[in-house]
This record gives structure tokens, sequence and C-alpha cells, in this order.
């Protein structure tokens, strides 16, 4: 490289930019406006859905529509939105965390990102195809997603497209941690968003190639003659159940564990004292992980298990709320006697504590087996899932993006509007939710368009809250379009309690975070 | 129901106006149900929220109390504690104590929900694309099958743009269905549970369990009933389009009643049985043919029978329907079509039903072919 100029560090200019970027903040800007842009289109469906659900009686859309918009809401806001936006993160703060100049493998950063585009628009393109999109529920359990049309293949390719993203992704986040940390810092001295997304990593390297199988052998039972999943030729559609569940139960910790890394950043800064429990906590999240592999069948209580495996679920599901509750209590102690300030990022954080624990609580309720064969598969689960992905998962997201808003656009976000943004989100968020345990508990079934009229008052208000969340989530993108287009100028450091390597840099970062790598104490 | 009685509604509620009846309709909890099971799920469905409950108030408590106290602008200045082994093995120990206290109950509950054996009486209860079917396998039923869908006038009532007054139903919209499960009190009945198509789950709240049913595998569940009545439930898993209509009505009788309604279906199957053999007129078999058809094909194929193209195809001016010979038109509807949503109705519906509605097919909407008598679906069968 002795010919180039001097000025070789800076982006390409124009369109190209975005599509040969190799810099690790080029692509995680990329991957959170992907993963915006998701959650928009995802939250649209989740519109239909609470609209359709306003009041007994088909007024808008067919069942079969219906249950598409359940279907694809779900697929898109997991693969589509919170788990790029992790990555998203994942590209932006590591390298700054860890001291690095960018990720380990920048090439493959790219490509495991333009894939995601690609397999979205397959997935989406599904509904203009005979027989309309996936209609079976984000699980695909056979024998009914044998039963889509046209678009089927569509499908199974698109999450294959996702799934290769994400494994690539992952490789990436492992390889940049274990070999361009700074000198000095050891695995112990990591930050916890580091350390959990090191494990996320690995559980998703363990588990997308078990779904690739599971939605490979789909694909080859309903055109190549198999029958792994049908009885009639000697499968077993419960053996598919197995499967996605072993890929699946995982895939809920992929979705949480980047969360609690997040979360584990912004309380101290905000509680200006340092994390409680440092390493019980890097024990609980590798606890977690551990355990995520052996409950996945408190997905399927009611398939007809044998006894002795519907207690070993059971117990195994419970034993979860112990490192759980580990990290709740460390939070909490994190903030005693603190002196804390309640700036946006920490009210999405506290937010989340109380919030994703009310979700743990439902958890909990739900590993009861003899209990779970009343509330499986009704709104009470629709209620526990959403407790922990959108007041868990995507709150901890929200918090992450007005946390280091201001480092990456070199410009403070409008408080005023931020806090206006929580607090509207989270009333409406919990008239949204809050309602569909009750609904659950008397016994309206879930994934359904139409329903009985003793529930009908609490749907009415759920939906209100569902189409107030939905629309003041428009206020997000524009708080985040006006601190990209300018406001008060942030200062390196941002807050005043940070602590950590990214904060050393200018806000906004040089191109290549780290050209010499820092000296850690 | 209209949206503006709804939007009423919603402002009574709001101002406290809320009176009577529909104070109801805010239901809050599990139902304790009619059977001992029922009432075990519920008593340890509420140890456990209580737990939470407790739980919940000690830590938000303590959470909430720091937020208000130890804030910044008080002027607390900050601790700078960060360790405390003692503290996370306090925090690690007395949840698995509290976890080992929940486990005790939930396994006996658990262990005495699986155990099926000593049955009195045995249901196979089969699930289909959208309707049970119920076999009685053995006692002085041992013969009698019931398929049980969705009521015509809910059915009805439930279709895309329909308007229909839904308050007219009570509290039993979509959940009523033409022929329920009729079972007698106080016997301990196994259910068999498996489906011919999709999985489906088979669910009463009152009895306190649900249960997948599976194509080619089969569960057991079993309950007591001790009270005579009428309890109804519906599927629980996605099972395709009309997955919200396919309810389950379960009504328990007493003894006597019960050994006179077996007698008196008995009776009707016997007459049935006669009936497939003899010759039928076309006025019979269209009469009887448009009852089948609304109760089983007219979800997918319309009740108009324009489909819903591309998923569910058109049976007006279709070459099938309207060829000379029957013979592909029954073949289709006694075997269903592989890959699509066309179940075999060979199992579902008898010769007579099966020869009406394939006629009323062949006849209605302006379709002009043959008619079709039983003896002819009993000689493709």
């Amino acid at each position: 490289m002795s010919t180039a100029t001097a000025d070789h560090h800076g982006p390409a200019r124009g369109l190209m930019r975005w599509v040969t970027t190799t810099n690790h903040k080029d692509i995680g800007t990329l991957y959170l406006l992907f993963a915006l842009i998701m959650f928009l289109v995802g939250g649209a469906m989740a519109m239909v859905i609470r609209a359709e659900l306003f009041q007994p009686g088909l007024q808008l859309v067919d069942p079969q529509f219906f249950n598409s918009m359940t279907t694809v809401h779900a697929l898109l806001m997991i693969f589509g939105a919170v788990m790029p936006a992790f990555t998203g993160l994942a590209n932006w703060l590591i390298p700054m965390q860890i001291g690095a100049p960018d990720m380990a493998l920048p090439r493959l950063n790219n490509f495991s990102f333009w894939l995601l585009p690609f397999a979205f628009t397959l997935l989406l393109s599904t509904f203009f195809m005979h027989g309309g999109g996936p209609a079976s529920g984000w699980t695909l359990y056979p024998p009914l997603s044998l039963q889509m049309d046209a678009g089927f293949p569509f499908m199974i390719f698109a999450i294959h497209l996702a799934g290769i993203s994400s494994i690539m992704g992952s490789i990436n986040v492992i390889v940049t941690i274990l070999n361009m940390r700074a000198p000095g810092m050891t695995l112990m001295k990591m930050p916890l968003f580091v350390w959990t997304w090191l494990i996320t990593a690995y559980l998703l390297i363990a588990t997308m190639p078990v779904l690739a199988g599971a939605v490979t052998m789909l694909l080859t039972d309903k055109f190549a003659g198999t029958s792994f999943f049908s009885a009639a030729g000697g499968g077993d559609p419960v053996m598919y159940q197995h499967i996605f569940w072993f890929f699946g139960h995982p895939e809920v910790y992929i979705l949480i564990l980047p969360a609690f890394g997040i979360i584990s950043a912004i309380l101290p800064t905000f509680a200006r004292k340092p994390l409680f429990g440092y390493s019980s906590m890097v024990y609980a999240t590798a606890s977690i992980a551990f355990l995520s592999f052996i409950v996945w069948a408190h997905h399927m209580f009611t398939v007809g298990m044998p006894i002795v495996g519907e207690l070993f679920f059971m117990y195994a599901t419970m034993m979860i709320a112990v490192p759980t509750g580990v990290k709740v209590f460390n939070w909490i102690s994190t903030m005693w006697r603190g002196a804390m300030t309640f700036e946006t990022p920490m009210l999405f954080a506290v937010g989340f504590i109380i919030m994703f624990t009310i979700g743990g609580f439902s958890g909990l309720m739900l590993a009861i087996a003899p209990a779970d064969f009343q509330y499986h598969d009704t709104y009470f689960v629709v209620a526990h899932f959403h407790y922990v992905l959108v007041t868990g998962a995507i709150y901890s997201i929200m918090a992450a993006v007005y946390y280091w808003l201001p480092k990456w656009t070199g410009h403070m976000y409008d408080e005023r509007l931020g806090k206006l943004h929580f607090w509207i989100s989270t009333i409406s968020v919990n008239i949204l939710f809050f309602p569909q345990h009750f609904l659950g508990l008397a016994g309206m079934p879930r994934r359904i368009p139409d329903y009985s009229v003793q529930f009908a008052d609490w749907n009415l208000i759920s939906s209100l809250g569902g189409f107030v969340f939905g629309l003041s989530q428009l206020m997000f993108v524009w708080i985040i379009f006006k601190a990209i287009r300018g406001g008060r100028k942030a200062t390196g450091q941002v807050w005043e309690g940070a602590q950590g390597l990214e904060w050393t840099l200018s806000s906004p970062p040089p191109y290549h975070s780290f050209n010499q790598p820092p000296t850690i104490k | 129901m209209s949206t503006s009685s709804r939007w009423c509604q919603l402002l009574s509620v709001l101002f406290g106006l809320n009176t009577g009846t529909a104070i109801a309709d805010y239901a809050l909890n599990m139902t304790q149900g009619v059977t001992r099971t029922s009432q075990a799920v519920y008593d340890l469905h509420m140890i456990i929220f209580w737990i939470c409950v407790a739980i919940g108030i000690v830590v938000f408590g303590v959470m909430i109390y720091a937020m208000f106290r130890h804030r910044k602008s008080r002027g607390v200045k900050a601790a700078q504690f960060h360790e405390s082994t003692t503290m996370e093995l306090v925090w690690t120990l007395i949840p698995i104590i509290i976890l080992i206290s929940m486990a005790i109950p939930a396994t006996r509950v658990l262990l005495a929900m699986e155990d099926t054996s000593d049955a009195d009486m045995t249901v196979k209860v089969t699930g289909i694309q959208w309707k049970w079917k119920y076999d009685y396998v053995d006692t002085e039923a041992e013969g009698l099958s019931v398929i049980s869908s969705l009521h015509p006038d809910h059915n009805e009532a439930r279709q895309l743009g329909a308007d229909a007054d839904l308050t007219a139903f009570g509290d039993t919209y979509l959940l009523d269905v033409d022929n329920p499960l009729v079972v007698p009190v106080g016997k301990k009945i196994r259910f068999l549970l498996t489906a011919a198509d999709v999985i489906h789950s088979w669910w009463v709240p009152d009895l306190g369990w649900k249960k997948d049913a599976i194509p080619g595998f089969i569960n057991e569940s079993w309950t007591i009933i001790d009270q005579p009545g009428v309890y109804r439930g519906k599927c629980a898993e996605l099972c395709g389009r009309d997955h919200a209509f396919m309810p389950v009505v379960v009504v328990a009788k007493e003894p006597a009643e019960y050994a006179a309604w077996v007698a008196e279906q008995k009776q009707a199957a016997a007459d049935l049985a006669n009936s497939a053999d003899r010759v039928w007129t076309k006025a019979e078999l269209m009469a009887k043919g448009e009852a089948v058809y609304q109760t089983n094909c007219a979800a997918c194929h319309q009740p108009n029978g324009q489909g819903l193209p591309p998923v569910f195809p058109a049976l007006v001016g279709s070459a099938m329907a309207t060829a000379e010979d029957p013979a592909a038109h029954i073949d289709i509807v006694l075997n269903g079509k592989a890959g699509s949503a066309m179940a075999a109705y060979r199992d579902i519906l008898n010769d007579v039903d099966l020869a009406a509605v394939i006629t009323y097919e062949r006849n209605a909407w302006g379709n002009q072919a043959s008619i079709v008598q039983p003896a002819e679906i009993k000689a493709q069968r």
C-alpha cells in the first residue's frame, strides 16, 4: 500500500459507498436502518391484526390473510428487526468497545448485510404469488405449513438467506472479539455488551444450521417425496417441533442476551456507580445460554410427551429463573445508592427491567406444565412474549439508540421528545399487552381473526393501545432523523458517568475507530 | 355489533358508567372449571401467581424506593461498592428454594392429569379442517359417530362483512356447534385424540386442559365431569384459514338422559343406513345437499360457489362439476387433493350426504349436470 494516498481512509463517495463498504460503522448503520424499516413494516402488519380484532366479527380481512399477517409480522420482527438491530449495534460498538480499528472480516461483513434485503424482499414477494404469503404461524409447523402454495419455496429460501447472514455475522463477531482486543483487555475486562454478544454469536452458530435443516426437510417433504414429518410415510410431525424448538428456544435468548449487555452498560452510567457483580453477570449469561439448549420442549407441553419428558422440561425451564433473577438483582443493586438521573436511555432501561421482569413472571407461570395445559396457545402466551420482546428486546434497542446516538452522529438528540416518546410508548404498550393476559386466561386462543363477544372489551382496549404504540414509533423515527441532521454538538464523553473505550473517541468517532490500540489499565 | 356501539361502550367504560351484565365481560382470570383437574390447575395457577406478585412487590419496591431516594437531583453522592459474593449466593439460593416449593405441587397435579388408567368409556376425537369428529369406541354407545361443525347461524354471521348483530348470540358466539359431543356425568372418560389433516388442539377450559390432535398419532387424556351442563371451547392450535371457527361443545348429561340420547342416535343411524340403499329424487338430493354444502364446503368454495380464487377454486362452471361423468368429481370429494387444503371426505360424510352434496354442486348456481345416487358413492369408495 505504499502508493496509496494519505486520504484513502475516508469513505467512498455517493451511493456506492453503501453498497461496497467494508467499514464497521457504515455496515452498522445499514443494519440499523434496515431493522428500522422492517420494524415499521412488521408494525404495520400488527396494526392490521389489531384493527381486525378491534371488534368481534370479520370486518376487514379474510382469515387466510389474517393468518399471514400474524405469521409474517413475527418473521419480520424476529429475523428482520430485532436480530439485524442487534447485529447493527454489534458492528458499531464491538470494535469501539474492545479498542479495534474495525471488524475482523470486513468483506464478509458487507456480504452478510447485503443478503438481508434480498431475503426479506423474497419473503414479502410471496404475498403476490399464487396462494399468498405464509400463513401457518412463524413456527411453520407441518403439515399445515406444507399447505402453502406457490410461495413456499421462496419463503424457505428467504429463511436460508437470513440464516446464512446470521451465521456469517456471528463468525465475524467471535473472530473480532477473540482476536482484536486491545492489549491488556482480558476477557473478564470486556464490557458486558461484548460478552453477551460473544455468547449470543455461539448460540447463533449452534442453532441457525438446525433451523436450516428443519426448513430444508420441509422443502423436501413438499417437493421431493420425503416424509420426515408425515406419519403416512413413517415420519412424525412432532419431530419437526422438537427440531424447530431446539433452534427456537436458544433463538429467544439470542433476542435477549445482547439486551442484557445494553442494560448493563446504561445503568452504571446513569447511576454513576460501577455495575454490581460483573463476574456473576458473565456467569449468569453463560448459564442462561447453556440452559437454553435443554428447555426447548416447554413450547410443546400439549403435544403428548411422556411424563418423564414433561417433568424434565418443566424443572429445567424453572431453573432459568435463577440466572435471570441474578441479573435483575444485580441491576437493582447497581441502582441502589447510586446518584441517578433519568435521561431517555435510562428511562428505557428502567422500563426494560420492570416490564421484562413482568414477562419473566408470566414465563415462570408458563413453565408450570399442568397450568400450561390451560395457558398454551392463548393470548396469555401472546402477552408473555410481547412483554419480553417488545418491552424487553425492543426497549433495549431503543435505549441503546438513545444512549449511543450522540456518539454515532456527533449530535445530541432532542431530550424532551425522547422522554415524550418513552412515556407515550410505555403507557400505550401496557394498554396494548397487559389486557391480553386477561384475554388468555379467560379463554381466548391466539391466532384467531374473530372471537366470542365476551372478549370484545379487552380486545378493544388492547387495539387502542396498539394504535397509539404503533403511531408513537413514528416519533422515534423523527427523533433519529433530527439527530442525524443536526442538533447540539456532543462531546466525546457524552454522558457524565459513561465508562468504556468508545467514550474516549471523538463524537462522531474517526472512520477507523482505533488506528493505534489504546492502553487498558 | 356496529362500530358506533363499541365506541359508546368504550366511553361508558372510561367514565365508569358500566353496570350490570357488561361488568361480566371484563373476565380477568382463569376459570375454575367443573372437574377436579380444572380446580387443581386453577389452584396451582393462583399459588404461582401470588408468589410472583409477592416477589414483584419486593423487587419493584426496592427499585422504586431507590429511584426516588437515590437521585442526583437530591444531592446524593454515588456509593462505589460493586461486588458481594454473599449477596450473589443469597439471591441464587432463595429463588431455588422458592422454585422447589412451586415444583412440588406442580409435579403432583401433573402426575394425576396424565393417569388415564381405569376409564369407564373411551371417545376418539379427530380434528379435521375445520370440524371435530367424535367416535364412541366402547360401552353402549359403541359405533356412534358425531361430526361437530360451527353452528350454521354463527357460520353465516362470521362471514367477512356480514355485519350481523353478534350480541344476539350472547356469550356463545363462535362457541356453538350443530352436533355436540354428549357424555355422561360421573364417568371417567378417556379421550383418544388424533387428526385427519393438520395438527389441531382440543380444548375445553372448564375441563382444565388442552391436548394436541396430531395426524398419524394418538394422544390420550381424560376427564370426569360431575355437573350436567354445556361446556364450550375451541381449537387451540393454528390449523389453517378457519382455525377460529371450529368450536368444541361438550354436553354432560345425567346417565338416564345420556342413555336416551344414545338410543335415539342409534335409531337415527339405522334409518340412515336404510335410506342409502334406495334411489333418491333430485329434489331430495338438492335439499339435503344444500345443507351439507353450507356446513362443509362453503367456507372455502363460498356459499355462492364462486370460491376464493386462486386458493379455493370456483365450482360455478368448473369443468369437473359440470362433466357428464361424475367419477372425477366423486373422487376429489372422497379422497381430497394432495398438497392443497381440499380434504378427503370419505370418513367425514356418509354416502347419502356425499351423493347429495355432489348433486348439489353439479346443479346449483346454474350448473347443469347429472345427479349422483348414494349407491354410486358406495361403488366408488
